[in-house]
């Protein structure tokens, strides 16, 4: 068996006496798609925070490919192959769509230390950038200003500036937030369609999307990992049932696994 | 044009960017007009040129990679001291002259910046204040070696190329500030339109997602800061060679202030904007002084004032919003 893509040991954060996150272990295969679900303030952004360095963890290890990379500053976890997307649009308002994406493409190739050439010397980077564009249906606005984009197509601009920078492992925190869900579908079919050398954690509250798109779910409660499997499991679990039961109805796993 | 824009493809179209339009033509060109048509104002016209020099490298600090600067006029007077000293103590060759500014400035800012980086907002204009006061203050201690209140005398500015004398009436100096000018302006456009310059829009435009793309801000940041250093220095060194004297107001934090509002008169990130407000700037100084010098700074109030209320994006903003207008209708 390979190692995991990605994995966390005893991974703990508190804030003050608020403990948002504790002794987290997960493992990633490669190659899977998780969901990562759980009540409000169960902690996943902070999961993702913490995995990514955006938040350095009181206690545990992140382990990436084999690689401890606890003590990693966000940008190199990045050139490893980790990276994550916002659930609030964190975009760059007055760059183009191409602009932006190219900006992604040439911090990989390190292009973007060169001061002394023009943008125009490199065509590869600007052509990779137009790809994902292309790849994800954004290729006829690719010379709109991202300000002036519809607000589905800025997730999706989202989408493609993680994948310019060719990650491994791809964090989506909630990917289709604010989206219709007519448009959050075709967002989530552009997330399955990626190369399955990528492994994929996403947040996501629509158990429909969830259970249509997830081949495993984490689902995280108070702070803690409350159980992981396959969806049929999680969605037969009393316990994971008790969570979502006591909170929301309408958000009940079993009432939307078809 | 809306429609032809994602026909003609990425390349092409990230090309056409970078050509050259008519309005950039006829303004280098106009530059030449002071000759023919204001000779008796042609040290006032290096004097923008300097200034307009000053505020291009603060543009791409601070309109570029939105680090705002209080004490850019450090690295000015770096580079006026050192080319004067050299000079004073018997290398008058101007062009090495100006080589020698724009190192002994890119040093020092590249050395700086390594606190700079780490800090964004009020903490970096606080910084870059603090840094501008330390370098003025030492400079007044050392009266030995910078003059001091007198200012730095028996400079002595070699001919250029070893023929072209700098004479009286600044036809030479014009010339040369301008030159200098437009080379580095060339430069600066090179970079604003190179991978690095997109990344620096890309830390302007939102700092925090940097890292998220695997971005070395920082690093990106620290050699932005050495080179508009360097370039600062240039100006500076230039001011120095033509007036052949270098006074402690060349860092003090009047001339940092001054060439912000330049650039925010002008517009910040739009590499003319600089350009454009030095001239507005100087232009104004030197009227309004003539009517009343006192009260000059009230309408230099008053300009700043009206521009930033109902021109946020300085006058070059106001027009590009106006052709854009125009444009469409």
């Amino acid at each position: 068996m390979n190692a995991p893509a990605l994995a966390t040991r005893g991974l703990a954060k508190n804030f003050g006496s608020l403990v948002v996150a504790s002794d987290i272990d997960i493992e990633l295969p490669k190659g899977v798609r998780y969901a990562l679900i759980g009540p409000n303030g169960a902690g996943k952004t902070t999961l993702i925070n913490l995995i990514t360095g955006m938040l350095q963890p009181a206690a545990g290890r992140i382990i990436l490919d084999d690689v401890d990379i606890t003590a990693l500053p966000p940008e190199q976890r990045v050139s490893r192959g980790l990276v994550r997307t916002y659930q609030i649009n964190s975009l760059f308002p007055h760059l183009t769509a191409l602009e932006s994406v190219a900006l992604a493409v040439c911090e990989r190739t390190r292009a973007a230390r060169i001061w002394w050439r023009q943008l125009n010397a490199y065509p590869h980077e600007i052509d990779e950038a137009y790809e994902i564009l292309g790849a994800l249906k954004l290729a006829a606005v690719c010379h709109r200003v991202t300000r002036e984009l519809a607000y589905g197509q800025q997730r999706l601009l989202e989408i493609a500036l993680a994948l310019a920078t060719k990650p491994k492992v791809l964090l989506l925190d909630e990917p289709a937030a604010g989206v219709p869900r007519d448009e959050s579908k075709e967002l989530f079919a552009a997330i399955a369609g990626l190369s399955s050398d990528i492994t994929v954690l996403f947040i996501e509250h629509d158990m429909e999307l969830v259970f249509r798109f997830a081949t495993r779910i984490i689902v995280m409660v108070n702070g803690r990992v409350l159980t992981e499997g396959p969806p049929h499991e999680i969605a037969a679990d009393p316990q994971v049932r008790a969570v979502y039961l006591g909170k929301n109805r309408r958000q009940a796993p079993q009432g939307s696994a078809q | 044009m809306a429609l032809s824009e994602s026909a003609i493809g990425p390349r092409l179209y990230l090309q056409a960017q970078t050509r050259w339009r008519a309005v950039e033509i006829l303004f280098w060109l106009a530059t030449l007009l002071p000759y023919l048509l204001f000779p008796n104002y042609l040290s006032l016209a290096s004097q923008i040129a300097i200034a307009a020099l000053f505020a291009l490298s603060l543009d791409l600090i601070l309109g570029y990679a939105g680090i705002v600067s209080l004490g850019h006029a450090a690295f000015f007077g770096i580079g006026a001291y050192a080319t004067g000293l050299v000079s004073k103590y018997g290398w008058g060759e101007p062009l090495s002259g100006l080589a020698i500014a724009a190192l002994a400035a890119g040093i020092v800012g590249y050395a700086t910046s390594f606190v700079i980086c780490r800090f964004r907002h009020l903490a970096l204009i606080m910084l870059t204040l603090g840094f501008g006061l330390l370098l003025a203050e030492l400079a007044n201690t050392l009266g030995w070696l910078t003059g001091g209140m007198d200012g730095l005398q028996g400079i002595h500015t070699w001919k250029l190329f070893g023929y072209l004398p700098f004479d009286l009436y600044g036809r030479a100096a014009y010339g040369y500030a301008l030159v200098v000018l437009f080379v580095l302006f060339l430069f600066a456009r090179r970079l604003i339109h190179s991978p690095f310059g997109l990344s620096l829009r890309g830390i302007r435009e939102n700092f925090i997602r940097m890292p998220a793309i695997g971005a070395p801000s920082r690093a990106h940041i620290r050699t932005i800061y050495a080179i508009a250093a360097a370039i600062a220095g240039v100006a500076g060194a230039l001011l120095a060679q033509t007036t052949e004297t270098v006074s402690l107001d060349s860092l003090g934090f009047e001339r940092s202030a001054e060439v912000v509002v330049m650039l925010v008169l002008g517009g910040a990130g739009r590499l003319y904007g600089g350009l454009v407000g030095a001239i507005i700037y100087m232009v104004a100084r030197d009227q309004f002084s003539g009517v009343v010098p006192q009260y000059w700074y009230f309408w230099i109030g008053v300009l700043l004032v009206a521009v930033v209320m109902f021109l946020p994006k300085g006058i070059l903003g106001g027009l590009a919003k106006l052709t854009a207008r125009w444009g469409r209708s």
